[in-house]
């Protein structure tokens, strides 16, 4: 353990280790995926140890019933595999009665089902016969020995991608998908902007209605909203969509140059272009710039999680000077992230997967002024006087696109003035103001 | 296949992460893919700890399934041996790793580590979180004590206190005050465990007279094994509330060979004069349904019955190994026992027990919020809120203290229920007065009017009220004007009566009085 993997190629120099993981299984995606797609409730199907993840990461926050549920697999249903379907059947029956408000119900596969080979796509189907498709059922895995953390909602994507009804493909083909779940009020924002700079039949996956999908072909081009979606991906290639490549709608620099992407691929003019982002543009200059003191020349150290970490370094290091001492990511797709990749000033440490205690190490040895990481190690960190930010926001708080670039330089500043106000520094606010 | 929207308890193996935790000097290697280290977060956020809990998880992937995932395995435990030197190694297996049949504790046997290694089989799919954690003190003790001999001059009033836990509800206080109660009454308390010990405190478990065991879930196994094993008799009273603090001191003094109290008292001890004075008599009757753990529910139904002359309207636990003891106390009750680990069999038993406080968990907490009925959180499983930063014990004298404010303060409207009565016409207190403390010409509506209870049960379809009964309900007063609404929609409904008029009203009050 503890070597480095050797890598394919000698370029660049990313640290691979084997080791003690300390990040999320993609079960954990559900948390938003169940919030963004109203109708939808997904039903994992797994152990106790799945049921009491969702409910420790997410289930105390959240005060009605929740859409999603686990049927926790027991005893008898390892003893003789013959009648787990059987009883999968029962159980989705009872939660139909329950909630006979269910559009689309997603099977979502975890380790102990994947493990012992339960063929969940051959359950989606025999649901949807039975209940002629009454909700619709489909499936996907968010297994921890697959996916992490945001894997579980690329696998979902893909899932909807390639469930794709035929009879819906009547309608007009979409010209623009735009994947990866975004906040609701970020979608909006978006679909505005798109909207001005003329692009037609513009089509979000997830959409907020399990229904409403346009059919997918040669003509449509897509572009990723979130740098996880390798598997969605593929999907939409193999639906005949082509990528439009370019960086992740982080900050003013990345949404403007995602922007620019799409405006290039359908040949909207520059004067047009400058017409739509000139006021939002500014707008997010002037947000960030209110947090840039509190955040300019520290170092920062990202621990893996959610495999947004290179666009956020990309962010705090170009557009709020921090000096990024560690990117780690759970897994990079080399293809997706290329650009962000590129734009990291040269020394700075990737780390892919990882081994937690030899990471740790790293990290201590040194001394960032902040750590991102996850819930899981940041009150230790703390308790040693380093100060930390919980990854898990960045997933959780709508932080993409020009209106949310002021909140995201807030989530990375507010650690940093809370260091000061519970410490008596001076406020760096205070040097700008005057 | 059992579908679950909430768990009460989480697998076995996060309750031999509970003992690890508790302990100093143990770490865990557990088999487990990578997403099982959401555990971590249990400890260092809802529980707010300074430090990891102290395990390893070998968190393979689906590549490795294809190799050797009991290489993996093998490799995490030395690094762990190496990296954190502990006294002893645990091993074990998440649910999923159990399906590989790696057979962790085999294994670990191989490695030649230079380091006890206390193996267990904690069968996931049978079991759960508190049946683990006894089971993990369990193997420990027996592993560390079962060699040892007792030896022949023991002092009498020696005693061991078992099974606080990490993660336990007010574990942490609990011992302080207990141990504090005791040594005032001249016993040595010498180990307590797991909470604090180490595998070498566990060894010197049989050096004391006799043990003392404050939460049976996690220590009724190893206590009746230590006196199995080593004669060492047990005392397993809870001191929850005061009369059971009573108790436990004098069964505490007998044990110990110390003569029995002539007095009483406490003066630390204010819940007895609390719930006697005038201000408790609207607390007379109250109905409070119970569900928690057993310690907890048992403890709880005792006090709010005998020490505060609330009315139990529902008692249950969902640990089916204490059902027996639960059904036992809910017969002194006149109650059945609710026995389940599905929270949608609680939500309707509240709503068909009509309780006016609930003390539970943090699941209970949610259907109470929902149902606008005061509640307390009095067991596991807590949120972070349940971790308080002020010393607030549920066991002993000072434990009777906290128990009382945290019961009684969700019930304060109903305290200023008897004042208020008085000023009904007042304006400061009538429903469309601002809150006194905001500018007089304020046009805000008064912050608390009640909204009706919603009952999901009662309310399919609405019962219609005419105008005259609207009218009519105005004149309660805002603070149980919800109550009285939802109590007359109950009964409407039950009597199929549409719409309701002042007459219904009226009846339903009746109806309901007590
Ligand atoms: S991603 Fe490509 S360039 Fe980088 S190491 Fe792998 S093969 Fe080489
Ligand atoms: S890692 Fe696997 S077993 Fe653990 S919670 Fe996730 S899906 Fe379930």
């Amino acid at each position: 353990m503890n070597q480095p993997l050797p890598t394919p190629c000698n370029t660049g120099s990313t640290i691979r280790q084997r080791g003690q993981h300390e990040v999320f299984c993609g079960l954990t995606s559900i948390i938003w995926l169940h919030r963004k797609i109203p109708d939808a409730f997904f039903l994992v199907v797994g152990s106790r140890t799945c049921a009491h993840l969702i409910q420790s990461a997410a289930g105390v926050m959240i005060f009605s019933e929740p859409r999603f549920a686990t049927a926790i697999m027991d005893e008898r249903d390892l003893a003789g595999m013959a009648d787990m379907h059987d009883e999968l059947d029962e159980v989705v029956e009872k939660l139909l009665e329950r909630r006979p408000e269910i559009r689309m119900l997603v099977l979502v596969g975890s380790c102990p089902s994947e493990v012992i080979k339960f063929d969940l796509g051959r359950a989606a189907e025999r649901l949807n016969a039975r209940y002629a498709s009454r909700p619709r059922v489909l499936c996907y895995s968010g297994s921890g020995i697959e996916t992490t953390f945001t894997q579980g909602e690329d696998n979902f994507l893909a899932a909807l991608v390639r469930g794709l009804p035929g009879d819906i493909r009547s309608g007009r083909p979409a010209q623009l998908v735009v994947a990866g779940s975004l906040a609701d009020v970020v979608e909006d924002q978006m679909a505005r902007l798109l909207a001005d700079l003329g692009i037609e039949d513009v089509v979000f996956l997830p959409g907020r209605s399990s229904d409403v999908l346009a059919p997918i072909g040669p003509q449509t081009r897509y572009v990723l909203a979130q740098p996880y979606l390798g598997a969605t991906a593929a999907a939409l290639e193999s639906a005949g969509a082509r990528r439009i490549d370019g960086i992740f709608p982080l900050g003013e620099e990345g949404t403007t140059a995602w922007l620019q992407a799409i405006a290039t691929t359908f040949g909207v003019s520059a004067s047009r272009f400058e017409a739509v982002t000139a006021a939002p543009r500014r707008r997010a200059r002037e947000a960030t710039a209110h947090y840039r003191p509190w955040i300019e020349g520290k170092r920062i150290f990202l621990f893996p999680d959610s495999q947004m970490e290179p666009s956020l370094a990309r962010y705090l290091n170009r557009e709020l000077d921090a000096e990024i001492i560690e990117v780690g990511s759970p897994y990079l797709h080399r293809e997706h992230v290329a650009g962000e990749l590129a734009m990291l000033p040269p020394g700075v440490s990737i780390s892919e997967g990882q081994d937690v205690e030899v990471q740790i190490d790293r990290c201590r040895a040194a001394r960032p002024d902040l750590i991102v990481c996850g819930m899981g190690l940041a009150n230790p960190f703390e308790a040693q006087g380093l100060v930390t930010k919980w990854s898990i926001e960045f997933a959780f708080t709508p932080i993409q696109g020009y209106e949310q670039a002021g909140d995201l330089a807030e989530l990375f500043a507010r650690p940093l003035m809370r260091q000061g106000l519970l410490s008596g520094a001076a406020s760096p606010s205070r040097r700008v103001a005057s | 296949m059992k579908l679950t929207m909430w768990t009460y308890e989480g697998p076995p193996h996060v309750g031999a992460m509970r003992i690890a935790a508790s302990m100093t000097g143990v770490h865990y290697v557990l088999h487990a893919p990578q997403g099982d280290t959401y555990a971590d977060l249990l400890f260092t956020m809802i529980e707010r700890r300074q430090s990891r809990p102290p395990v390893t998880y070998t968190t393979f992937q689906a590549r490795d399934l294809a190799g050797s995932t009991a290489d993996v395995f093998k490799t995490a435990c030395r690094d762990a041996v190496d990296r954190f030197q502990p006294e002893a190694l645990l091993v074990g297996a998440s649910c999923t790793a159990e399906l590989l049949q790696d057979d962790p504790g085999g294994l670990a046997k191989t490695l030649d580590v230079d380091v006890p290694v206390v193996a267990l089989e904690l069968p996931s799919y049978q079991k759960k979180e508190a049946w683990g954690a006894a089971e993990t003190f369990y193997r420990l003790v027996r592993h560390f004590a079962g060699g040892v001999s007792r030896p022949s001059e023991i002092a009498p009033n020696s005693c061991n206190i078992l099974g606080p836990t990490a993660l336990g509800f007010r574990n942490r206080d609990d011992v302080v005050e207990i141990r504090r109660l005791l040594e005032e009454h001249g016993l040595d308390v010498r180990v307590v465990a797991p909470l604090g010990a180490s595998p070498a405190d566990l060894a010197r478990l049989p050096d004391a007279a006799f043990n003392i065991v404050l939460y049976p879930e996690i220590a009724d196994v190893t206590a009746r094994w230590l006196k199995k094993t080593h004669g060492m008799p047990f005392l397993s009273t809870v001191p929850i509330g005061v009369q059971a603090t009573r108790a436990f001191l004098a069964e505490a003094r007998a044990m110990a060979g110390l003569p029995a109290m002539v007095d009483a008292s406490n003066e630390q001890e204010r819940s007895t004069w609390y719930a006697k004075s005038v201000d408790s008599n609207y607390l007379t009757n109250k109905r409070v349904f119970i569900f928690g753990d057993a310690t907890h529910a048992i403890a709880a139904a005792r006090i709010a019955s005998r020490e505060l002359g609330f009315k139990v309207c529902g008692l249950g636990t969902y640990m089916r190994e204490f059902a027996r003891d639960v059904r036992e106390a809910a017969e002194q009750y006149g109650i059945e026992a609710l026995i389940t680990d599905d929270h949608l069999d609680v939500e309707q038993a509240i709503i068909a027990a009509r309780p006016e406080l609930v003390l539970g968990t943090q699941m209970e907490r949610h259907i109470a919020k929902r149902m606008r009925v005061p509640c307390a959180v009095i067991s596991a499983p807590v949120h972070v809120q349940d971790f308080p930063a002020r010393y607030s014990p549920q066991m002993g004298f000072e434990g009777a203290n906290v128990i009382f404010d945290a019961w009684v303060h969700p019930l304060m409207m109903g305290l200023e229920e008897h004042l208020l009565q008085m000023f009904r016409d007042d304006f400061e207190f009538n429903d469309g007065a601002a809150a006194s403390h905001l500018h007089e010409t304020g046009t805000a509506k008064a912050p608390v009017d009640a909204a009706p209870i919603i009952m999901p049960d009662a309310v399919d379809q609405p019962v219609g009220w005419t105008v005259e009964a609207e009218k009519e309900l105005k004149k309660i007063p805002f603070f149980v004007r919800g109550k009285a609404r939802r109590n007359t929609e109950l009964f409407a409904a039950g009597k199929g009566i549409q719409p309701i008029t002042v007459e219904t009203l009226y009846d339903a009050k009746a109806h309901f009085a007590r």
